[in-house]
């Protein structure tokens, strides 16, 4: 049974060939927020944003872009998002854009953009464009959002701000309450948290190839 | 950010804040051109050396053009094409004069576009008010930092070709179990100077 185009597009991005644990593309730009979980939505978000609308303007204008000068222009239309994100934050929540700080900015640089644009938006109609940008920000957000999860969890028992992992301890009788995992809040945690990810994944592919081939 | 010598700025960005292993910038090519020692130096030089330049030209265009005419809001895209021209024109400088250079940096140049190593240093010094000679001893600093991380991941990735790794882990995944290592390394550095 055949999938129809726009359902393909959503088991590619989502799993097969995520870009975060497949492809690794882009980790760049959102890895550095991911110890805290509302910081990584907004991110995620932001670059949901930016790649659908990105590819849908590339994919408009594919015909007209001439060949030679398409990076400089893809990468300007990139910006330009990126920019309408920037000042949407600052204006409605500016705590969370202060603590962003640079990485804002660095959704730009981010390869999995770029990578889309190439690869599907300058040779695919608008409207099938803007769906892969879509499911491609959604497919690379739900991996960081799960690494934040167990980063926030661990690193500061908490979720959301709020504390969870020091009344569980305590109701299991643990009087210290819970011990924070600095380590998961620092640069290694994430490196560790991604690998540990990539690990399960694609032992979780070898299983289901394994399956196919029996 | 006033007092803070640009001594101190240099080394902390090298050990301290090392712009990949605390900061995450640079990543992708990090992971897919650290397999071989030489290539990793070659693109470590490059990126030290656009880094450098980029630190400086977008202090100038920051401070000098956009600031005062209240357009800070455009700095990612000004920022973005003063990168990606200074890029070109350093590739057709070295291009002209030196061709020794340009067959070992060369190739590695437009890489150096989208290396995020290179937005991300140019973002930093802005919000952190840095002046300029602390802009450039930052740049160069953060491009040392970012040059000895993917020599040092290089050289481990070249031996452990010949281990025994779990097929699941192989390529990008062990590699970044080694920089999450590399990173916890770069930790033992904290106490010495803190920016930031």
């Amino acid at each position: 049974m055949a999938d129809s185009k726009a359902v393909q597009i959503i088991k590619e991005d989502l799993w097969r060939s995520n870009p975060v644990t497949v492809q690794i593309l882009g980790i760049c730009s959102t890895l550095a927020v991911t110890n805290i979980f509302l910081n990584t939505l907004i991110m995620g978000l932001g670059l949901t944003f930016v790649t659908a609308f990105s590819a849908l303007t590339i994919s408009v204008l594919r015909k007209v872009i001439p060949q030679r000068v398409r990076m400089m222009v893809q990468t300007l239309v990139i910006s330009s998002f990126v920019v309408i994100v920037d000042i949407s934050l600052k204006a409605y929540v500016p705590d969370i854009s202060k603590s962003l700080g640079p990485y804002v900015g660095l959704i730009i640089t981010n390869c999995i953009i770029m990578g889309r644009m190439e690869a599907f938006a300058s040779s695919n109609t608008p409207g099938l464009s803007f769906w892969d940008g879509l499911m491609s920000g959604i497919g690379y957000s739900w991996i960081l959002l799960v690494i934040a999860f167990v980063r926030e969890l661990l690193g500061f028992g908490t979720m959301l701000g709020v504390q969870i992992m020091d009344p569980l301890m305590h109701s299991i009788g643990v009087s210290t309450g819970w011990v924070q995992w600095s380590f998961m809040i620092m640069a290694p945690g994430g490196f560790f948290m991604l690998a540990t990810f990539i690990w399960i994944s694609n032992h979780l592919f070898a299983i289901r190839a394994a399956n196919k081939g029996a | 950010m006033e007092g803070l010598s640009p001594w101190v700025l240099f080394f902390a960005a090298i050990f301290t804040g090392n712009i990949l292993l605390t900061y995450f910038l640079g990543m992708c090519s990090f992971l897919s051109v650290s397999k071989q020692l030489k290539t990793a130096f070659g693109l470590g030089l490059a990126v030290t050396f656009v880094l450098t330049i980029t630190a400086a030209l977008n202090w100038l265009v920051y401070w000098y053009l956009l600031d005062p005419l209240g357009l800070e809001y455009l700095r990612y895209i000004v920022f973005i094409v003063v990168i990606a021209a200074s890029v070109q024109l350093l590739e057709m400088f070295i291009e002209r004069y030196s061709e020794s250079l340009y067959i070992n940096l060369g190739i590695f140049l437009p890489l150096i576009t989208v290396n995020c190593a290179i937005l991300g240093v140019s973002l930093f010094m802005v919000i952190r008010k840095y002046t300029f000679i602390q802009s450039v001893a930052f740049g160069v600093g953060s491009g040392i930092g970012w040059l000895i991380a993917i020599v040092a991941m290089a050289g481990i990735r070249e031996r452990i070709n010949e281990k025994k790794i779990p097929a699941a882990l192989q390529g990008p995944g062990i590699a970044l179990i080694i920089s999450g290592i590399m990173a916890m390394a770069f930790i033992g550095f904290s106490g010495m100077v803190q920016i930031q």
